[in-house]
């Protein structure tokens, strides 16, 4: 396995969690990984992006220039990072924010509506969980479960509340891979 | 403590300085080194240390040589236009012999620059950086599991000769997050630090003065000498270098820090094409690992390459090193501007043909 | 036959450089005596500056260290964090303190490091050679105002004690001079509780001493005492600025 991803969006819609949830998702299931956020003042309010390895051989670059998939959370993004996907890769779009056709034809698109598919769960700020719910069922990189885990440590005890929420969310997403 | 922990570059150079019994960390806020001081102030108070924000980088390189040379295992962290406020303070600590560590996560310059990765700061890094005639060993990790190493291994080296230790990191070593196992290194044995103002009986040793001020030239030029023998003993015992080079390489890759890592994946990728081409990673910067490069370079090898986020300035540490004989050159990115494996690859690609036509 | 005076034994025999007439001398003795007196010898680390005192070291029978221009402060501040049984002291001049380590002074004042600082103002640069100090008094000649220093251009002489003491942090700020026997009496009664502050964990505490420089100032040892008394205490009145238990 050699998962290279580009995960971007706004500020605020938690890119930066999905990158740490499945890195640190894939050295507990005994891989290596690596995890390079963008940083500085394009973190409040502007684009974010980050970078995540997922691989068995030890990592070289953290960099991702060509991405096996793209999670794009809004429209900035996606005019950023359609190009980076390798051929045969994969891209998954949160259209709700993507008001812009995906121009590639030679990389598998999954189009999700995941600011409305948040709304109808409840809460807004799950729209990262079903980006990444589709990502983890197309891919099988790292186990639900194992993100599950990592959430619920992440939460601390006094948000474990917000798991079950979470966990409808990764469902929803997952039901958009076919 | 054999636990992989997903942990910041920059949080684990902290917890690093903190297992190694750094006790004392003064510091600034500079991106993109932000995590470190941040760290440490949520920890050292766990571990009875001391934590103080400073006035200024100037303060606290200036507070670090009073913990140093109260005896305190110290430590300061900063990014390029706070390592040069700092410049003063370490040519002090070099003159009065204090042992202190300083991490500089490199971002682009000059001025201001930017706040992305960068390696510009070789040259003051590598030449001492403040005013007189002097170095410090310069440690330059590639990997966040390495960054944890070469803390420890700083504070050991800094207490071993008396002399400030850099760590030269980049906004991606600071920023990246990869599993590390926080284990200590092998302790070497140390001097105790009879030296230290920790106040003074009257009897049980001589007065400590903790000073770099000789007015009478020939007492300075004496003190001088003996620094420049701790910097020959360091040249002889501190170089740390990784070599992956063949004895059939027609071409070399001489990379640091990040850089080598990015430059490692263009390695392979060249080599699946059939190029010989081997990679010379200096882990110390000062002491430049100049006769492992030397022995690299057999009859065989067509040109000498540097990959660095700087305009080849490391290319001077290559030159000196192996002379003229063999062609050199630089790829370099500047500014905060990072190249991908890619990039790198299609430079190497460029020199084979080069080389073989 | 009784002993009814020596030297402090925080003083080296080392003789001052100091020039004739000039009031580090005495300042010295009283921060010694105070040393002395308080039986500290054994745990006092002082910080000499960059200046006329920049020897202090040599003088000073007690760990020592030689801070960079301005940040004696600082060094303190490492020293005390290190080991904050340890009485550590300053010793600075008004260009070291007042110029370019104000932000040094300030912050270690505002955090009420727990530390004593011996602040000397003899409103000019001594060991360089007489230039115009951050507490030159307007008009006052030296050789980088060679026309008396003019406020218009040059700013006025800043008043360290007056301006420290709107910190919250300090404990004790006060000012002294040296230019007659009962103002040293008086100066050595500061010092002393500066460090009995900090012996007491009361924090920062800072002295400014009026000092004279016959040598730049271009007076007799005599004049120089004079000087001070009639144009320097006008401009620098004596005094507690700001002491937390007289609250």
């Amino acid at each position: 396995m050699d998962e290279q991803l580009i995960i971007a969006g706004f500020g605020g819609q938690g890119v930066q969690l999905m990158g740490q949830l499945l890195a640190k998702s894939g050295m507990k299931e005994g891989k290596n990984v690596s995890f390079l956020p963008s940083y500085g003042p394009e973190m409040r309010g502007g684009t974010t992006n980050c970078n995540v390895v997922i691989a068995d051989d030890p990592i070289a670059s953290p960099i991702v220039g060509e991405a096996t998939c793209a999670m794009v959370l809004n429209l900035p993004s996606l005019i950023k990072f359609e190009d980076s996907v390798i051929p045969g890769g994969a891209l998954i779009v949160n259209s709700s924010l993507c008001t812009q056709e995906v121009k590639r034809n030679d990389i598998k698109v999954i189009s999700i509506p995941a600011n409305d598919v948040a709304l109808e769960l409840g809460n807004i700020r799950v729209v990262n969980m079903i980006m990444l719910g589709a990502y983890l069922e197309l891919t099988h990189s790292v186990k639900v479960e194992t993100v599950l885990e990592c959430l619920k440590e992440n939460f601390g005890p006094k948000k474990q509340h917000l798991v079950a929420i979470n966990e409808k969310a990764i469902a929803a997403g997952a039901s958009y891979v076919k | 403590m054999n636990e992989r922990i997903l942990m910041k570059g920059n949080e684990a150079i902290a917890e690093a300085a903190i297992m190694a019994g750094c006790r004392q960390f003064f510091g600034y806020p500079i991106t993109p080194q932000n995590q470190i001081p941040e760290y440490m102030s949520k920890r050292m108070p766990q571990v009875g240390g001391t934590f103080l924000q400073s006035e200024s980088e100037v303060a606290a390189i200036n507070m670090v040589y009073g913990a140093a040379a109260a005896g305190g295992r110290v430590m300061t962290s900063s990014s390029s236009p706070g390592i040069s406020l700092k410049q003063e303070g370490i040519s002090y600590i070099v003159g009065a012999e204090l042992p202190a560590v300083i991490v500089n996560i490199v971002r682009g310059g000059p001025g201001l620059g930017g706040i992305q990765p960068a390696q510009c700061d070789y040259y003051q890094a590598t030449r001492g950086g403040g005013h007189g005639d002097y170095r410090m060993v310069v440690l330059a990790p590639s990997t966040v599991q390495e960054a944890v190493e070469l803390t420890q291994e700083a504070f050991d080296i800094a207490d071993y000769y008396r002399n400030p230790v850099m760590l030269l990191g980049d906004g991606m070593i600071g920023q990246m997050m990869e599993p590390v196992t926080m284990k200590p290194i092998e302790k070497r044995e140390l001097p105790e630090k009879t030296w230290a103002a920790t106040g003074w009986d009257g009897k049980s040793r001589p007065r400590a003065i903790l000073n770099s001020l000789f007015i009478d030239p020939a007492v300075l030029e004496q003190h001088n000498l003996k620094l420049q023998a701790k910097y020959a003993a360091m040249e002889k015992d501190e170089v740390r270098v990784e070599i992956d080079c063949p004895e059939d390489s027609e071409y070399i890759v001489v990379a640091y820090g990040t850089m080598a890592r990015i430059a490692s994946k263009a390695i392979s990728m060249a080599r699946a094409e059939g190029m010989k081409i081997g990679m010379v990673r200096p882990i110390t910067l000062w002491p430049f690992p100049s006769q492992a490069l030397k022995n690299c370079v057999t009859d065989k090898v067509k040109h000498v390459m540097t990959v660095e986020l700087a305009a080849g300035q490391m290319l001077d540490d290559v030159r000196l090193s192996i002379g003229n004989n063999v062609p050199t050159s630089c790829y370099s990115r500047l500014g905060g501007m990072v190249p991908t494996s890619r990039e790198i690859y299609e430079q190497f690609m460029k020199l084979g043909k080069g080389g073989n036509e | 036959m009784a002993i009814v005076y020596q030297k402090p034994k925080a003083l080296t025999d080392k003789p001052f450089h100091y020039c004739p007439g000039c009031t580090h001398g005495i300042i010295h003795r009283l921060v010694a005596e105070c040393i002395d007196e308080l039986g500290i010898q054994d745990r006092t680390i002082g910080v000499a500056p960059v200046g006329c005192a920049v020897f202090a070291y040599d003088y000073f029978n007690v760990d020592m260290l030689e801070a960079a221009h301005g940040r004696a402060p600082a060094c303190a501040t490492g020293v005390k964090r290190v080991n904050p049984n340890n009485i550590v002291f300053t010793y600075q001049g008004d260009g070291d303190l007042a110029s370019i380590g104000c932000a040094e002074i300030v912050h270690a004042a505002n955090r009420g490091e727990n530390i004593t600082v011996i602040f000397v103002n003899n409103a000019i640069y001594g060991m360089t050679g007489g230039q115009m100090a951050p507490t030159t008094l307007v008009g006052q000649v030296t050789t980088t105002s060679p026309y008396g220093r003019d406020p218009m251009s040059a700013g006025y002489p800043i008043r360290i004690s007056e301006m420290l003491s709107q910190l919250e942090g300090p404990a004790l700020v006060e000012r002294v001079s040296v230019h007659d026997v009962k103002n040293v009496v008086n100066a050595k009664r500061a010092i002393k509780k500066a460090f009995q502050n900090q012996i007491d964990g009361k924090g920062f505490s800072l002295v400014e001493v009026l000092s004279t420089c016959p040598t730049n100032w271009g007076k007799t040892p005599q004049e120089a005492l004079k000087w001070l008394q009639e144009n320097m205490i006008p401009q620098y009145p004596l005094g507690v600025f700001k002491d937390k238990e007289a609250k």
